[in-house]
């Protein structure tokens, strides 16, 4: 009885789950370059803006983004905004049990997110929202079928509408613009960009010190090869 | 200044026996002067473990071994901490390069014969050394409670439940908890920040005093120490290992470290092998991943584990499964008495070993590879086909290993 009724929870929670609906879908190559600061600026402020309010990225302190060209005021100014303190962690405002009773599932932290399901899958994701009234939020997703989440960005992309073509090579799934959005394709596109860029900063924000400081110890370490590969030949010549 | 330092020594010696110890185990042990490139990979086993000493002490400084913090207390280390991203980049990279360094260390003994007489407690003591260090792995990689960390762990615990009868008891003795939780993860992480650390230190002394005692074997697999110079009384083929080993052992060190280090800060996931993916989602008990995969390091095992799929001999085939994981690693305890050729080294071993030998590797790669894929119809008959491939190599051993066409040894080594 007690393993039926685990069973019956994760079915019941397999269309919620972070881990379900992975589709197969051919997923877009995201724009992805950490040491583009304006971009990554771009992508926090949008990250503050429409991610925060229901998740977290509570591994992630506010003044780290110092490393991407912030001050602390600007920190305060321009990411903070809800009145916590610059050494913070970036809660999100909502609570796991307000997020549980509103979408079913408490919405994900997304402080390593980038990591877990990779840039192109987070940038094919974000662009692939449509209508569909068979779902209790009114929005799914080509990439993530019966998300959770409704489509937070529809103001700027507009709203899409699923087109299925049935062919001998069998369904072909494809996303059409029915209502215009505030951004054109190309400026959505960017917009997502820049915030998929964000997250992948966010998933490592010391990734760049990480590749800088290995260029200096293969340097380092190819002088110890040829130091100590003249040492060795040194002893052992007289060894037959 | 030194007769200052000759008399400091000398005051030593007659209190502790450090030059006596300096010379039986450096300046005067006698190694072979033929040793290749497979015989790096002790000292590089040596290297890597005094690594993940070095930076575990200091991972534990900041890890919370806490379900509810554990996670967050990894990114912390990751984020907050001073250089910890690239203290936990050097313990798990560690982690998987210890294995493939032992691995290639294993190897070479089964290429050349180390395991054979009078190596046979050199290899057991080896093979102790293995286990523990398998259990440290597993141990490890609970500790930052992401969703592999869980699984992979729920995996192996409910191996033990299979075991009949005091299986269910057994499990919950070994998790103190009737399911995974944090009162496993605080024994598991004092199991690998105390218990197991400490049982492989003495292992790996007791290894290195059984070494010194029979001495190394070669790529020629004879003994240095049956051929002496009859006024020195030292092997004609020998070298003292200071300072000859000790400088060339310099080189493959350097040589590692470039490797170990473009992956530590080039590729510290190494696509998803050495850090999988799913890792970076916090533990959640109420969500099985699709598809569960241990660290590469385990997958042949994993595959193994996986490959029975009917019950036989009145055995389930769930408890057959875990027989063949374990027996597929306690198997290579045997190997000295499963070879009976004449001679040690492939060098002069015939054309059946070198068959079997290259089979054997072929299916331990394939298991791998088959273990971080789902099962399907086709991948589980092929785990099935490789997996009594790797057995038939110890199995069969006696017997081709005996019939084989051998070369005869040289007397000296070879140049």
């Amino acid at each position: 009885m007690k393993k039926i009724t685990i069973a019956l929870l994760i079915l019941c929670m397999a269309p919620f789950g972070v881990l379900a609906g992975e589709s197969g879908m051919p997923l877009d190559r995201a724009p992805i370059d950490t040491t583009d600061n304006a971009s990554l600026k771009r992508g926090a402020e949008t990250f503050v803006n429409y991610c925060l309010t229901c998740h977290g990225a509570s591994y992630m302190r506010y003044n780290r983004h110092r490393d991407i060209g912030y001050t602390n005021e600007e920190i305060l100014s321009k990411l903070v905004l809800t009145g916590q303190k610059v050494g913070d962690l970036m809660q999100s405002a909502m609570r796991k049990k307000e997020g549980e009773e509103w979408f079913g599932v408490a919405p994900p932290d997304l402080s390593v997110i980038a990591r877990a399901r990779g840039a192109d899958w987070l940038y094919t994701y974000l662009r692939a929202f449509y209508r569909d009234d068979a779902t209790h939020t009114g929005w799914n997703n080509l990439v993530f079928d019966r998300v959770a989440m409704p489509h937070v960005l529809y103001e700027l992309q507009g709203e899409q509408r699923l087109v299925v073509k049935t062919s001998d090579k069998g369904e072909q799934k494809n996303l059409t613009l029915e209502k215009a959005g505030q951004l054109s394709a190309t400026e959505y596109d960017k917009f997502v960009g820049d915030l998929v860029n964000y997250l992948v900063y966010l998933g490592e924000p010391h990734a760049n010190a990480r590749k800088q400081l290995g260029i200096e110890v293969m340097i380092f370490l190819l002088g110890m090869l040829v130091l100590s590969y003249a040492l060795k030949k040194e002893y052992w010549k007289d060894i037959h | 200044m030194s007769n200052i330092f000759n008399s400091m020594l000398a005051w030593v010696d007659k209190r502790f026996p450090l030059s006596s110890n300096w010379k039986a185990h450096l300046s005067e042990y006698y190694a072979p002067k033929n040793f290749n490139f497979w015989y790096f990979f002790g000292s590089l086993a040596l290297l890597v473990l005094v690594n993940q000493l070095l930076t575990g002490i200091f991972l534990t400084m900041n890890y919370k071994p806490d379900a509810s913090q554990a996670f967050a207390s990894v990114e912390y280390i990751m984020r907050d901490v001073d250089y910890g991203w690239l203290i936990r980049y050097m313990h798990s990279t560690g982690a998987s390069m210890f294995f493939v360094v032992v691995y290639l260390h294993m190897f070479r003994g089964m290429m050349y014969g180390s395991y054979r007489k009078p190596r046979e407690l050199l290899w057991l003591v080896g093979m102790v050394i293995f286990f523990v260090l398998m259990s440290l792995a597993f141990t490890g990689y609970i500790l930052p409670w992401g969703q592999m960390s869980y699984w992979g762990a729920q995996v192996i615990v409910s191996m033990f439940g299979a075991i009949p009868s005091i299986g269910e008891t057994l499990q919950q003795w070994l998790l103190g908890d009737f399911t995974l939780s944090d009162a496993a993860l605080n024994r598991f992480f004092a199991y690998h920040v105390v218990t197991l650390p400490l049982v492989l230190l003495v292992l790996v002394f007791v290894h290195i005093l059984a070494l010194h005692e029979t001495g190394s074997n070669n790529p020629d697999g004879i003994e240095i120490k049956e051929n002496k110079n009859p006024e020195t009384g030292i092997p004609v083929d020998g070298i003292p290992f200071h300072p000859y080993y000790s400088v060339k052992d310099i080189v493959g060190v350097v040589v590692f470290l470039i490797v170990f280090c473009g992956i530590i800060f080039f590729a510290p996931e190494m696509g998803g092998y050495f850090l999988e993916y799913n890792n970076f989602i916090p533990a959640n008990t109420l969500q099985t991943p699709d598809h569960i995969a241990p660290v590469w390091y385990f997958t042949p095992y994993y595959s193994m584990l996986r490959a029975v799929t009917v019950n036989f001999l009145g055995i389930d085939a769930k408890l057959w499964g875990v027989i063949l994981m374990a027996g597929s690693v306690v198997v290579f305890c045997f190997l000295p008495w499963l070879d009976r050729s004449p001679v040690k080294s492939i060098r002069y071993k015939g054309p059946y070993f070198k068959i079997a030998l290259t089979l054997f590797v072929i299916s331990f790669f394939v298991l791998g590879w088959l273990g971080t894929k789902s099962p399907t119809p086709l991948y589980t008959l092929l785990a099935q086909i490789f997996t009594v491939i790797y057995f038939a190599f110890f199995i069969l051993m006696p017997w081709y290993s005996k019939i084989d066409k051998t070369k005869p040894e040289p007397k000296r080594l070879k140049e």
